[in-house]
Parts: C-alpha cells; structure tokens; sequence
C-alpha cells in the first residue's frame, strides 16, 4: 500500500516551504520516521519524515523547489507497485524501467542561484512596447505577474525609480568576466522579514544606524596633499566617496536592488551623490566609483555636480545608482537620516566636520570628528550587516591609507 | 421620460412601425387572440386586424418560410418566435432562404424580414429550453443580428431592425420582458451595428451584450466600491460587430473581460478576442479572459443551473485575474 508524501505544515503560520534537500533517494527504503528530506519553511530548515514504511518511489519536488503545504512532494511505496494512479497520471516510462533501479532525474546539488540577466523574460506585449517606447531593457527587469510575467505596473514602477533598471544598456562595459550583478531569489525568510516590516512601517521599512568617525587622519592625508601642489586638491567628501565606494565593493549585500520578488546585489558600484539645485535634489552617478582613483572621483563629482546646477545632467548621467551619498556637512547639519532612493536599500548621509573633545588612550584631545547616518531597507539589509558595512568604512575613513591597500 | 417595461417597449416599436408602414405585419404562434406567449403583441390584432397580426400552427418552418416568401414579393415580415428553441425547427428558411436569396439571386431579391424572439436561459426550464444560441446566427453570412439587453435600445433598435433591408435576427430574453427603463416619448431609432460604452471606467473593458448588460452593470456598481472601474461596452449588434469601439476601449484600458450568455467553444466571446488580438496585441497587458455558460446543457436542478450560468462573482473573478488582482 503506498504512502503519499505531502509538504507538511512545519511552522504554525508555514504556507509553503521550499525543499532543500531529499536526504533520501528515489528507490531507498524508508521507515516510517526516517527524514526523507530537509524544508525550509518561513521560519527555520525542517526535517520532513516519512510517515510510511517501504522504498521511496518517486521524487515530486526537484531540490531548491517551493511547494504549497499539503501538495504532494514525494510517494513511498512496495517495489514494482504501480502508483501511477497516485501520481495523477500515467507513467509509461515506469513500465520500463526495472523495479528496484534508482532513478536520478533530478540533480543531486541544490541548483544554482538564478542566472543573471538571461534575457528570457516574460512580458505582456503592453509592457514590450511601453519599455521599446522609453528605452527600458526588459532583460534587467523582474516581472510581478503570473511566472514573472512583466506587465504595466513593472514597467511604471521601474519608470517612477529613474529607470533604474536601465542602467546596464548605458554603462560601458568593463574588461572583466564577472557579471554586472547577481539576482537571487527570496528565500522564504527574506520574504517573511519583508512582508513583516512593511506591513509595520511604510513601504520601505526603514531603520537607521549612526556612527562617528574619527577624520583626523583624512583631514591631515587631504593636508599634505595639498602641500604637494593645487592637482592634488581633494575635498573631505571625495575621501568619504572614495571610502564609502570601497567599502561597497566588498560589501554587495548593502550595494543591491530590492525588486519585489527578488534582491539584486551589484558586482559593481555606481555611486549616487545627491545634489541641491535650484529645481531641488538631484543625485547624479559616478559609475564603477570603487574603480576610480581619488583625483578621478574629486574631478568627476567636481563636474557632476556643477553640471547638476547648471541643469546640464543627461539621464543617463542620473540614473543607475545602486548606493547613495547625501552630505549636508557644508552647511552645519551634525547629523540627519536622508531618505532611500528605491530600488536602492541604503543610503548615507553625511554631518559636519567639527572639531570635538574626546577621550584617546585615557587622555582627553580634541580631534576631528564627523558623524554619519545610514539608512537602511530592512526587507534586504538586516542590522548586523549594515553595522558590518559601517565597521569597514569606518576602517577605511580612519585609516585612509587603507584605500590604497 | 417615461419608465416602461422591456416588454412594452417593444410593444410600442411594433405599433409605430406597423402604423408607419402598412408593408409591415407579424406572424407567429399565439400573436394575435392571445396577446402574444408574452405579451408583447398586446392589443396589436385589435388596432391592426387580421390581416396584419397573423396566428400561426405550431410550425415554425412552415410560416418562416411564408415570411421569407412575403419579404421577397415586397412586404416586410416579423415572425415571432416563442423562443429561439423552437426556431431551430426553422432554421433552414432562416440560414438557407432568408440569408442567402439577396446573394444567390444576385441582387434581385432581398429578405426585409425580422426574425425575433426570446433567446439563452430563463429559470429552470431545462436544457432544450434554456439555450443562447446568437454564436450560432451570428455565424451566418447574410444576416444581421441584434441583442438589445434595455427597453431603450429594445425600442429603438427593433424599430431599425423593422426598416432594415436585410434579414435581422433579434434576441430577446423572457428574463428581460419585466424589466424597466426610461424611454423617450418621442421617436428615436438606434443604427444596427453601433455599440454603446454604457460604462466608462479604464481600469478593464468589459465587452459584453443583451442580458448579461445588466450582469455588466451590476459588476462595474461592485467593483467601484474597490476602487476598480471598468468600461462596460454594450455591443447591441453582434453582427456586423463594431469593432472600432472594441478596439478604442481596450487601446484605453489595455485589459479585457468578455461576458456572454451562451457557450464558451465557438462563442461570441471568442470571436470578439479575435478582434481584440488582430487589433490590440500591443496594448495588452494581461491575456483576455471570457465569462460565459459552462460547457454543459443546462442543469434543471436549481442549485447546479445557478453555477452553469455566468453570473456577477465570476465576471468580478474575471477582472481581478485580468487586472493581476486577486
């Protein structure tokens, strides 16, 4: 008599859970008890047990798959029995395969993480013209439709963001094999956390984390650059420029796109610097920011910004970022929260420069201090990652000969 | 503007037309002492005489094909079904003679006849009683075929349909004849072949006609509570099929939902996304969706004839699903 196994309720709020791995092969046998295979629900991995006794005969649910609770996954059952009837449909190919044999149709590693950019997206053809019409590459989108279907919606939100997803079909390309970005699909946690703190807090679920920074060193570095001639002049917010885009290239996990049923996190760092205008804020993009030397970022965020006020920037000039800088420094603010530019997840803001007393090695000095805000989408940064984040550019700012290391 | 029943606008369309042309007169089962099997010949054979308002034995074949005969020697006949059930016993003086004479006389003889009646379900009159068969006219080269689902358009397009030079199918509904609407007291005609927007939203088209207007209309009430608002397109002809305001409401709304009484295999709905992919692809955003009877006869049994027929909640489904809401 065979047993159907079925994706079982694991966790009291569990919908589905995506199965992980089957610690048991097609054609071992099992007993009632054994765990057949490891489920993650929206809480934990959980060990799914069989609850009959026999071979297991068929693997429903390839590894890395998600299926609803109570659909069938898997089917338990004596040697040479026909569960073609359980299996909904008929099986020729059952008849000829000998009873017994082990049968591995599905890979035994847990599948790759989705391919970047397979250019194999499904779209409505409304949302086809719509992206021909404004220049969008469907390719970088992700679809919110049945299947990932891109409709209208996909297309306005990605539109309302700058065109963000754009951003690959205007950036020349850089002699490198790695890809551009990495997506990865929503583990159900991620998708847990997300639904959780958005349903608590607006859209973004947003929370901050402030640190200070010691600049003494960077202001004395900026110092005695400027002793060596007026080309070396950088400003203090080039050096956290450079910083802040260091930091993020070894930090992909803050460097990434929420993209509704997907996180998108960059290989490469396009740096958004908000800039006041007279129209208002504007946030041009010093592209591949971490691949640029400090006298290329003071020169570029130089032009940047004059061309932002004198109302010069392209689009192309302006959109694409995937992490920002704001700095209200110049204008005396200590310390503020600056909003998330979606689909970004992060943003920092930048206080004054101040001189301040504290403590070093149990003495009291007076060094330069500077404080900093990043805000953070908790749907895709979580706390420790962001303090983690922050702990590198505190590294890099502190100690600025670490930008060339 | 006075308030009348579906019944009664019919009623006043036949009157005015019978009394505007003496060419004009109605044949059928029961028309004449009885009023009409629903009334809607009512008072006609006292105001008109006999020779106008003509009883007929339970034959359908045999006075279509008088009517066919009378249309072709100049006078312009209105048989009255007693339901479109019944005319399948007639359907060959409808698709063979009436259909085809102006063509296969090349031109000598056209049909200025109108074949009307009530047609699709009512209540639990079972299944060879309860069939919409406009797919099945609608097919026919030759005819023209109306489906008015208001007394107004009732009136007015009856009255179009009467002074048409071709043969004009025309579906009533039994469901339909108690129903009421403001009519003009003035004359009015509506042109065959026009539909009407009797709804403007944008969010979704729902294309639909006859009796599943008010289908329609109670969907569209539904729906602006959530805030969804839909166009209601009242096609009123089904053939020919204004397929310019098909196409200008769903290049709007980029989404559509089409409702019918009859079938789902070969229906009107299915020809209306034939339209609407030729013509609209590129303003698609979701792929179209059709309401329609399920593909059975029609159960007797109460309970399983409520699920067959569509209805409000499963065009509200429709929307949602076509709109990716859910």
């Amino acid at each position: 008599m065979a047993t159907k196994v079925f994706m079982e309720a694991l966790s009291p709020t569990m919908e589905e859970g995506r199965l992980i791995k089957w610690n048991k092969n097609e054609g071992d046998a099992v007993k009632s008890g054994d765990v057949l295979a490891e489920v993650e629900t929206d809480k934990a991995v959980m060990e799914l047990v069989a609850r009959g006794d026999g071979v297991l005969r068929k693997q429903l649910v390839a590894e890395g798959t998600t299926a609803p609770v109570g659909s069938l996954v898997g089917v338990i059952g004596t040697e040479g029995e026909d569960i073609s009837a359980l299996l909904g449909v008929s099986q020729p190919a059952l008849a000829t395969t000998s009873p017994g044999v082990t049968r591995h149709s599905e890979p035994t590693t847990p599948p790759a993480p989705a391919p970047t950019n397979t250019g194999s997206s499904k779209s409505s053809p409304l949302a086809r013209r719509l992206a021909r019409d404004s220049g969008l590459d469907l390719a970088a989108m992700a679809g919110s439709g049945p299947g990932g279907r891109i409709i209208k919606r996909d297309i306005e939100a990605a539109m309302a963001s700058g065109g963000a997803s754009a951003v690959t079909s205007v950036i020349g390309h850089r002699s490198s094999v790695i890809a551009d970005f990495t997506d990865q699909p929503l583990t159900l946690i991620r998708k847990t956390i997300a639904r959780r703190l958005a349903e608590s807090i607006g859209p973004i679920p947003t929370f901050y984390l402030t640190a200070e920074f010691d600049m003494t060193r960077a202001v004395d570095m900026r110092a005695s650059m400027l002793e060596e001639g007026e080309e070396f002049r950088v400003s203090v917010n080039d050096v956290i420029l450079k910083a802040t885009a260091t930091a993020l290239a070894s930090h992909p996990e803050v460097n990434a796109h929420w993209l509704g049923d997907k996180i998108r996190f960059f290989n490469r760092v396009h740096l958004g610097m908000a800039v006041a205008t007279e129209d208002g804020l504007i946030v041009p993009v010093i592209f591949d920011a971490d691949q640029k030397g400090l006298r290329d970022l003071a020169a570029e965020s130089k032009a940047l910004a004059k061309k932002a006020r004198a109302r010069k920037l392209k689009p192309e000039e302006y959109t694409g970022s995937t992490f920002s800088v704001s700095n209200l420094g110049m204008m005396q603010i200590e310390q503020f929260t600056a909003i998330i530019n979606p689909p970004e997840c992060g943003i920092l803001a930048i206080g004054a420069l101040e001189d301040k007393p504290v403590v070093v090695d149990g003495e009291l000095s007076v060094r330069k201090r500077l404080r900093v805000t990043m805000s953070c989408d908790h749907r895709v940064i979580d706390g420790a990652i962001g303090a983690r984040f922050l702990q590198d550019l505190r590294r890099m700012i502190e100690n600025p000969l670490m930008l060339v290391f | 503007m006075a308030i009348i029943t579906y019944r009664e606008a019919l009623n006043q369309a036949l009157r005015e037309e019978m009394s505007r042309d003496d060419r004009v007169f109605l044949m059928g089962e029961e028309v004449g002492v009885y009023n009409g099997a629903y009334k809607v010949s009512k008072g006609l054979l006292e105001e008109f005489g006999e020779n106008r308002v003509v009883d007929c034995p339970i034959a359908e074949l045999g006075f279509s094909g008088v009517g066919v005969g009378a249309a072709m020697a100049g006078l312009r006949p209105i048989i009255e079904f007693m339901t479109w059930n019944f005319a399948l016993l007639a359907i060959d003086q409808v698709v063979n003679s009436a259909a085809k004479m102006l063509y296969m006389s090349g031109g000598q003889f056209n049909v200025p006849i109108v074949f009307r009646g009530p047609n699709g379900a009512a209540l639990q009159l079972g299944a060879q009683h309860s069939q919409a068969f406009e797919s099945w006219l609608a097919h026919i080269p030759g005819l023209k075929v109306v489906s008015p689902g208001t007394p107004y358009d009732a009136k007015g397009l009856l009255k179009s349909a009467i002074r048409d030079d071709n043969p004009v199918v025309f579906l009533e509904g039994e469901m339909l004849y108690n129903t009421k609407g403001e009519v003009p007291d003035h004359e009015y005609l509506i042109p065959l072949g026009k539909a009407e927007l009797k709804r403007e939203g944008g969010d979704c088209s729902i294309i639909t006609s006859g009796k599943m207007v008010l289908v329609a209309m109670q969907v569209a009430d539904q729906l602006a509570k959530e805030d969804i608002h839909v166009d209601v397109l009242d096609l009123l002809t089904l053939r020919p099929m204004d397929v310019e305001s098909i196409r200008v409401s769903v290049r709007k709304t980029n989404r559509a939902v089409v409702l019918e009484e009859g079938w789902e295999v070969c229906g009107i709905g299915a020809q209306v996304v034939d339209y609407i992919q030729r013509d609209c692809f590129d303003d698609l955003d979701a792929p179209v969706v059709r309401v329609h009877q399920a593909d059975v006869p029609m159960p007797y049994a109460k309970g399983l004839e409520k699920i067959a027929k569509p209805d409000v909640a499963k065009s509200i489904a429709a929307v949602k699903q076509v709109m990716y809401r859910t």
